[in-house]
This record gives C-alpha cells, structure tokens and sequence, in this order.
C-alpha cells in the first residue's frame, strides 16, 4: 500500500557528466500495476534503484524530489522490496531459507512469526526445495524465485521487479511470472520493468515509458499508449506488440565444408552428447532450457573449455580448438559469454573494444576506425571512456557482443547476444550478424529469445535437459 | 583446491553438536597454556588427549589427516630451522656440522616445538571442520554478544569463498578468449597470473558492493534491532566442555610440572 | 543515521570483509609457499615475504578509513585462513589480532585522519614487528638471538613496511582505477565521462 510521488526527479551518477534520468515527474497511487519501459540506458534500473532508496548521496548527484508514502525513500525503506536483475548476487545466507528470513530478522519480526512468514512466501513463488537447499547450487531461475521470496516476505506495500525474467527459459519465466501474478494482492504497488512488453502486459494496468534524453514519454492505460503512440514508441525503441520484424534470413544454402564440427560432445555433469556443424554463412540457434548446458556447450565450441567426450574440429586443424595458442584462437573464433562481466579485461569502453583488433595486429589508425565504427552503431559512442563495469545492462550486452565483432573472426560463438535489448538495439545487433553472415561468416547463436530465432536463424539446434544425478 | 566451507564430521555427534561458542573457547583455553612451555612431554599428553577425543566430534582419523597435511611442512621448517639456530647445542653430539651440530638438546627443542605445533593447531582444525559458519556467526551474536552486523557482513563474504573457484576459471577462460595468453614464457605467465588475481580481486570487490546494496535493500542498516531467525542457546552441557577443557589443559601442564620437565618459554 | 562519520556503513563491512576472505584464501597459498618451496631461502631470510601476512590490516584501514578497520580486517583474514586450514592453525585467532592491534594503534594515533603513504609504512612496519616479535618468542625460543631472532625481527619490518606498507598503497591506487572503491573517498578522485 503504497503511493509514489516523482518531481523533478533526476540522477546522475558519481563519475558521469550526462544524468541517467532527469525531469520525472510522475505519481503511482495505492494498488496501481505500472510497466515501466524505455531505450536501454534510459534510467529505468536507475528510477527503481531511487525509489528503493539504494541511491547513497556519495554515489552521485540528485535532482528534485521522491516521496514514498510522503517520505524519503531512505526512511520508507521498510516498505519497498526490490529485486534485482542479477539474482545471485542478492542472495545473502547460505541456505535457501536463511536468505528468505535474513530480511525478516532486519526488520525485528518476533523469531516466531518467521518460519511461517518463510514458508509462505516460498509456497507462492513455487520453490521447489526444502528450506535447507543450498542457495549456491540453485539455478538461474530457481534463484530469481527465492529472490522474489526473500522480498514478498517483507509484505512490502511498494514491489520493484528489475527485468525478472531475462536469462530464464519460457517455463522459468512463466513461473517467475505466476509467482509474481499470484504474490500479487490489492495492497501492493507493483512497478515492472521489461524490455518484452507482449509477456509483461498481464501483469500490469499502466504502462509508463520513459524518454532517453529525460523525461516521460507516453503514461496510460496499455491500450491507451500503444494506439495512441505505437508507431513513435515502436521508432524509438520500445518492443511494442504486434509490431512484426521482417525475417533475415540467408540467401542461399551453405556450401563448402563445415566450419567447425562437434560430435558427441560431453562434459560430466553439463553437457550430454552433443554434434552439430557450424557452416560458412548460416546462423545456427542452439535453444534449450535452463540447465541444459547450452554456455558450456558453447565454451567447448569456442575452444576455451575441453570436452570430456567427444571431440571438436574446426577450421580443418589436426589439433582441436582448445589447444590452440589464444592468439590463433582470437583469430578465428569469437566468443561472446553469457555474463558479460565475465569477459571484460579493461577498465574503459574503447579500451576493450581495441583489445581484439591490437592482438592481431591492426596498425593504430585501423583500429581507430574499427573502434569508433562499432560504437557508433551500437549507440555506445557517448560511453567510450566509461567504465565496462558502469553500463546498464543493455550496454554490457552490446559491448560484449561488440568485442567479438571487432575482430569479425570466420566463426562467431554467441551466448544470449541479444538479451536485455531494446528494441532498435536489438535490430541493430540483429542486422550487424545478418551482414557478417552474408559475407560468409559462421554464427552460432546459444538464445532463448524467440524473435531472433524466428528473424535471423537459418537452423537450430536444441539441447535437452540434462538427468541428472540427485543432490 | 576448492574451499569446502562447510562442516565434515557427523554433524550429530555428542562434542560435534555443542554451541559453537562454546567449542571455540573450550579449543582456545585448551590450547593456548600448551604455548607456555618447550618440553616435548606436554604436547604429546595434549596430542593424545584430542586424538582421545576426536571420535566424540564426529571425525574420523583418516579425514582429519586430509586436513593437517600442510602441518607437515610445517613441521620440517621448524627442524631445519633448530639444526641452523638452536642457541643451545647441549646433550650427546649425533651429527658433527661444526656450528650446526646436531645433539639431543636440539632435537628434543626441536621435537617439543613440532609436537607443539600440531597440538595447537588441531583444536581449530577439529572446531572449523565440526562448525557450520552460519552456526558460528549465529553463536557469535547471540551467545557471544558480537555486533551482529559484522558477524553477518563477514558471513556473507565467507559465502563467496567457493564461487571464487569458478570466477577465476571464468577470467582465466576471458583471458584466452580475448587472445592473452602466456604460452610458455615463464616471466609472462607469472604477469598473467598476477593480473588474473587482481581481476579475481576486483571482481569480488564489485560483488561484495552489488552485495552490500542488497542487504540495505533488505533493511540491514534500517537501525532497528534485529530478531533471530535461528536460536542458538548456551547450555549446562556447553559450560561442561568449556570447564572441561580448561580442567585438561590444568591437568597436563600439572602431569609435566610435577614430572619437572616443564621449560618455560621466557 | 549515516551523521556519524565513524560508524560503518554496510558497503564498509562488506568491502573489509571481502578483502580479509580474499586474503584467507592468499595466506593459505603463501603458507604452502613459505614452507614448501621458500625453504630454500633459510629462516631469517625467509622473512622477506612476511609482509603479505599483515597487508590486510592496512589495505583495510586505507579503504574503509574508519575505527577498526586495521584490526576487523586483519582478524578476520587469519580467521578465514584457520577456517580453510593453514599450517599454522589456529594460533594465528591469537596473533593476528595482536598484529592487527599494532597497525590500529598508529591509525589511531594519527586520529583516523591521514592515510598516506607515510603513516601507511609505519603502520605497515609496526605490525610486522608486533608479529616478528610474538613469533620470536612463541615459534623460535631457544634459537640464538644474534643470528636467528633479531634479523628475523629486522628483516620482517622492513617486508612488512615494503610489502603490507607500500604494497596496500599501491593496491588501493590500482583498485581505485577500476571503479570499485567509488563508494569510499579512497577511490573519489576519477575524472569525468
Ligand atoms: N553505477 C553506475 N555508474 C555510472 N553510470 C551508471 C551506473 N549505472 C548506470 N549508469 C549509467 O546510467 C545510465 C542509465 O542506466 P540504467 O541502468 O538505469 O539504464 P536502464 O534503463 O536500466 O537500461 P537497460 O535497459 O539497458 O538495463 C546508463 O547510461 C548507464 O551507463
Ligand atoms: N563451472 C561449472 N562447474 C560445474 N558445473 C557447472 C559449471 N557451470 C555450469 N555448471 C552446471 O552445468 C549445467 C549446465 O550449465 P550451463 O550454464 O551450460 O547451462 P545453460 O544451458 O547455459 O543454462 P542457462 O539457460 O540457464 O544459461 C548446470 O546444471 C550448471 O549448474
Ligand atoms: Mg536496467
Ligand atoms: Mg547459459
């Protein structure tokens, strides 16, 4: 039960000249089901962060005002529970239900109400453990729900949800989304923030979306805002729905001999018996549930990781990728990683983009044009002396997918390359592999986003889940 | 090496299921009158007393042995170091090196120090490897009275000890991918090395800030007192052990005094 | 809440805590160095690479800058490290807090004000020679003064005021360039973008 009141709103954080929100205004009464959107790097994770009172003073600058409740958020935080994007690194304790009581002890619950409160809250979301299940051998999707459970336990009157879906498979994300339909009571404010708007709109009674530069750009009603502004939104950015993309997919047929050929791939307890081909310009969908070893799969097809079964042969080698020099590897296959904090070695944007095109020995000039080429058409140009680890979600992504590009090698391995984009970035990536592969190029493509498979894969490949061995 | 954080023993048995506060004092009082004295005899009674006692904690010998090994090394650093060092050379002469002489004065110095190392340090290993740390943090506040927020903040970095293990293969795994590598230059992969670490550093760093907003996110700073979730109690039975352990440690200092072969350090 | 400038906030236990499992887990690996293969460098000598031992106690205070962080940090790190099991076990719940008492003191005497690279050494080289000290009289009784003990004493102050000293300097200097410090004043000095 809770009211938000924006005036004025604006941040900017420590270390950036441009705000990454400036000019809300905006009030969200008692009860309301607000869908938050806007262009990735327009502030929405910023916003939710504010209203959650995770902005300290000594991390940036505030313009206006926020009024929860008519308080500050930083005193009104008993009543808001935000989730993040990334669900491990909000679990605090080692066991599943230790993490769900941790928040109910810091706000002073008498201890016997808390086993109740615990199991309640991991009844609505579903979770399938007992409380002592170990928080670190959940999977992606199981976390994200015992993070949704460690929140709806506060009873919170202000519910943040910050993209709870993405990364998850389409029964993990139904599941987040039942557990958020059903945690759902008239007492709650809930603000949702997703870049796919087809699946979030259930949720939700107002869709609120956010301008890039400051501002807000349309407020209403779902149907309201999509009639209304639908065509513009679809311009700017916003995945409206209905909006059909025109499919990209090869010309011909490959010829030639494959690639890079997998067979009977297997590594214990992550991958089973896996073989495909990876052929001169096509791009390859590997698609499979949460689990079912798709990053590790794409890890021994980038040569970073040995099978323990099976082997893997590519570019006509005697020696199987992952006992190729790094820098023969660089040259020829490109890796992009499911986290894209995991794949950063520089502390600034352009810095990383240049690492590739250096190792193979560009001259300065080359590199330059390589550098500023990609930023530009990956709307990072404004970020190039950034920190990789400062960027919104979205541009993590891109950058990620970027330094791959930058070195344009004959075989692409991509994990989840298009996630957490919007949607004109999302074309823009989309358009940047189809051009590779019409030039020739092989993609290999680990997603479980359904409109890239439909718009850009000329094959797909889909991994089953692993059985596996209780624990 | 991975890091196994959590306990290895029976968890149910009779010591093992003692209040972790109480464990650790009673390991501490045990142990440390055992610095106050060089002769071989006390740390051997003492050894023999845990040894004794081990089977109550819910630990076999075997696993005990996986987890004291590098006392071994341990063990020869102090020999080598008495053979080279010892002020005293007194007793019968064995091995004729001139300045390094080596006479039963040095060796029963040097085996009374290597005894002692092991009986000292096994009290810990028995206590960590019967403790759950949530458990201990939990003892700690409650029965200890340590400020809860440390204990907690010092808990969850502890949690993220075994995720280090698959952060550096992550980094090492980037590394490659990006084209670095050291191939077999010695001098480069040293450098590597240290850069990875230090990438291992920062990356746990930036987690631990993630971490620390997702507390406060939870009202861990609301400045309300906190509740406990898990009730940790101090019982007869743990004041037993604690008194226990002090009567022990008494009992085999007094075995050496009366023997006349106690050596006071100072 | 956050008026008093010495109360620690979350990020600083977090970050202090952090630090000190990190270096757990580095003096478990420099305990199999020091007594695998660094014994080929004899004892006194040896004691160059003391100064790891006490980095912890001001890399902590360099980057949280509050009451305590000298010897949380470090007290924490030798618990870590008998946690995970290092040879020398468990006496080091007892030594390092008192190193970490010897680093403290020189913060506290310089009022929890300066953090630079002079009150770094000293701090740095203090708890060294607490540790050399209580090592003297607890790890080498009976060895001779003159060629054992004293320059073992000497030779671990001055690892520790180069490498738990100028080492913490230096480290916060490079960890402050990557971002991660921007929530402490270590770290507030990085030029706009
Ligand atoms: N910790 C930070 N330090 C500096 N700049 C930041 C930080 N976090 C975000 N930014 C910047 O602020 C802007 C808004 O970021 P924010 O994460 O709020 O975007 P977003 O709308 O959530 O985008 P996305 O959809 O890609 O997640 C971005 O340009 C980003 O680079
Ligand atoms: N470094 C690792 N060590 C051991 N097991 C791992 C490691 N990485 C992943 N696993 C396990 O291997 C299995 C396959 O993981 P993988 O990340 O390849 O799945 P995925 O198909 O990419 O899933 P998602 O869709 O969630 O990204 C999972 O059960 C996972 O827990
Ligand atoms: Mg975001
Ligand atoms: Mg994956």
């Amino acid at each position: 039960m809770s009211k938000v009141v924006l005036r004025g709103f604006g941040w900017r954080h420590a270390g950036r000249r441009a705000w990454a929100v400036r000019d809300v205004d905006l009030r969200i009464d008692h009860g309301e089901r607000v869908l938050l959107l806007g262009p990735s790097g327009a502030g929405k994770s910023t916003l939710l962060a504010a209203l959650a009172g995770l902005l300290p003073d000594d991390s940036g600058e505030q313009a206006g005002t926020v009024e929860i409740d008519g308080r500050s958020p930083a005193d009104a935080r008993d009543r808001v529970g935000i989730v993040f994007q990334d669900p491990q690194t909000q679990l605090v304790m080692a066991r599943s239900g230790d993490d769900v009581a941790f928040g109910l002890e810091n706000r002073g619950v008498p201890a016997a109400e808390i086993w109740p409160r615990v199991g309640d809250a991991l009844d609505r979301v579903g979770f399938p453990y007992p409380i002592t299940r170990s928080t670190a051998a959940l999977s992606g999707g199981e976390a994200q729900r015992l993070a949704l459970a460690g929140v709806l336990a506060l009873r919170p009157g202000l519910l943040l949800l910050d993209e709870p879906t993405a990364n998850l498979d389409p029964a993990g994300a139904d599941l987040v989304r039942d557990a958020i339909t059903r945690s759902r009571d008239h007492d709650t404010t809930l603000i949702l923030v997703e870049h796919r708007v087809a699946e979030a709109l259930p949720l939700v009674d107002r869709v609120v979306v956010l301008e890039a530069g400051g501002g807000i750009r349309a407020d209403g009603t779902p149907e309201m805002v999509f009639t209304a502004y639908g065509n513009r939104l679809a311009e700017e950015g916003v995945w409206v729905p209905g909006f059909r993309i025109s499919p990209r997919k090869a010309a011909a047929p490959p010829t030639g001999p494959p690639v890079a050929r997998a067979e009977n791939v297997t590594v214990d307890q992550r991958v089973h018996d896996v073989s495909m081909t990876a052929d001169e310009g096509e791009v390859l969908a590997v698609t499979g549930p949460n689990g079912a070893g798709k990053s590790t799969f794409a890890l021994v097809l980038g040569g970073l990781l040995a099978p323990t079964g099976g082997r893997v042969s590519a570019f006509g080698d005697q020696r199987p990728p992952h006992r190729w020099r790094a820098a023969t590897l660089t040259s020829r296959i490109g890796s992009v990683f499911q986290n894209p904090e995991h794949q950063f070695v520089t502390s600034r944007v352009a810095d990383e983009l240049a690492v590739g095109p250096r190792r193979l020995g560009r001259s300065a000039d080359e590199t330059a044009g390589i550098v500023d080429a990609l930023l530009q058409r990956l709307r990072l140009e404004k970020l190039a002396a950034a920190n990789p680890y400062t960027l919104s979600g979205g541009e993590a992504r891109r950058l990620s997918v970027a330094t791959a590009l930058a070195t344009a090698p004959r075989l692409l391995v991509l994990d989840e390359p298009t996630f957490g984009q919007d949607r004109r970035t999302w074309t823009e990536l989309v358009t940047l592999l189809a051009a590779l592969r019409d030039e020739g190029h092989a993609i290999v493509a680990v997603t479980h986003d359904d409109d890239f498979v439909q718009t850009l894969a000329d094959r797909t490949v889909s991994l089953g889940r692993l059985s596996r061995r209780p624990s | 090496m991975t890091f196994t954080t959590q306990p290895i023993g029976d968890p149910s048995a009779p010591l093992a299921r003692r209040n972790p506060v109480a464990k650790l004092a009673a390991a501490l009082l045990f142990s440390l009158p055992l610095i106050s004295t060089l002769d071989p005899l006390t740390p051997a009674i003492a050894l023999a007393v845990e040894l004794a006692l081990l089977p109550l904690f819910g630990l076999r010998h075997t696993i005990l042995a996986r987890q004291v090994w590098p006392l071994l090394a341990a063990g020869a650093g102090v020999l080598i170091t008495m053979v080279l060092f010892a002020a005293d050379r007194g007793g019968t002469l064995l091995v004729g090196l001139g300045p390094f002489d080596v006479t039963t004065g040095v060796l029963t110095t040097a085996l009374g120090l290597i005894l002692r190392l092991f009986a000292i340090a096994l009290p810990g290993v028995i206590v960590f490897a019967t403790t759950d740390p949530t458990d201990l943090a939990d003892a700690l506040v409650q029965n200890a009275k340590a400020p809860a927020r440390f204990a907690i903040g010092a808990l969850a970095a502890f949690r993220l000890l075994p995720l280090l293990n698959a952060e550096w293969q992550m980094l090492t795994l980037a590394r490659r991918a990006r084209g670095v590598d050291a191939g077999r230059n010695p001098i480069a992969k040293v450098r590597l090395f240290g850069a990875t670490a230090f990438a291992l550093l920062v990356g746990a760093l930036r987690r631990g800030g993630r971490l620390a907003v997702a507390m406060d996110a939870r009202g861990f700073d609301s400045g309300i007192a906190r509740t406990y979730a898990r009730r940790q109690t101090f019982t007869g039975a743990d004041t037993l052990l604690v008194v226990g352990a002090i009567g022990l440690a008494a009992a085999v200092l007094a075995t050496t005094i009366t023997l006349g072969l106690f050596r006071p350090i100072i | 809440m956050a008026t008093n400038p010495n109360r620690w906030r979350t990020i600083d236990i977090v970050i202090a805590s952090i630090v000190a499992v990190a270096f757990g887990v580095i003096f478990w690996a420099w305990g199999l160095l020091w007594n695998g293969p660094a014994d080929a460098i004899p004892l006194p000598g040896r004691a160059v690479l003391y100064g790891m031992w006490l980095v912890p106690a001001v890399l902590g205070a360099l980057i949280v800058r509050k009451p305590g962080a000298a010897f949380y940090t470090l007290t924490l790190a030798s618990l870590v490290s008998v946690a995970i099991g290092t040879s020398w076990g468990w006496t080091l719940v007892v030594q390092g807090p008192l190193e970490a008492l010897g680093a403290e003191l020189i913060f506290a005497a310089f009022a929890y004000k300066v953090y630079n690279l002079p009150v770094a050494l000293l701090a740095g080289a203090t708890a060294g020679i607490v540790a050399s000290v209580y090592d003297a009289l607890v790890w080498y009784p009976g060895t001779s003064w003159a060629s054992m003990r004293l320059p073992y004493i000497l030779i671990t102050a001055a690892s520790s005021l180069v490498i738990a000293g100028l080492g913490s300097l230096l480290l916060v200097r490079a960890l402050a360039q990557t971002g991660v410090l921007d929530r402490f004043a270590a770290g507030r000095s990085r030029a706009l973008v």
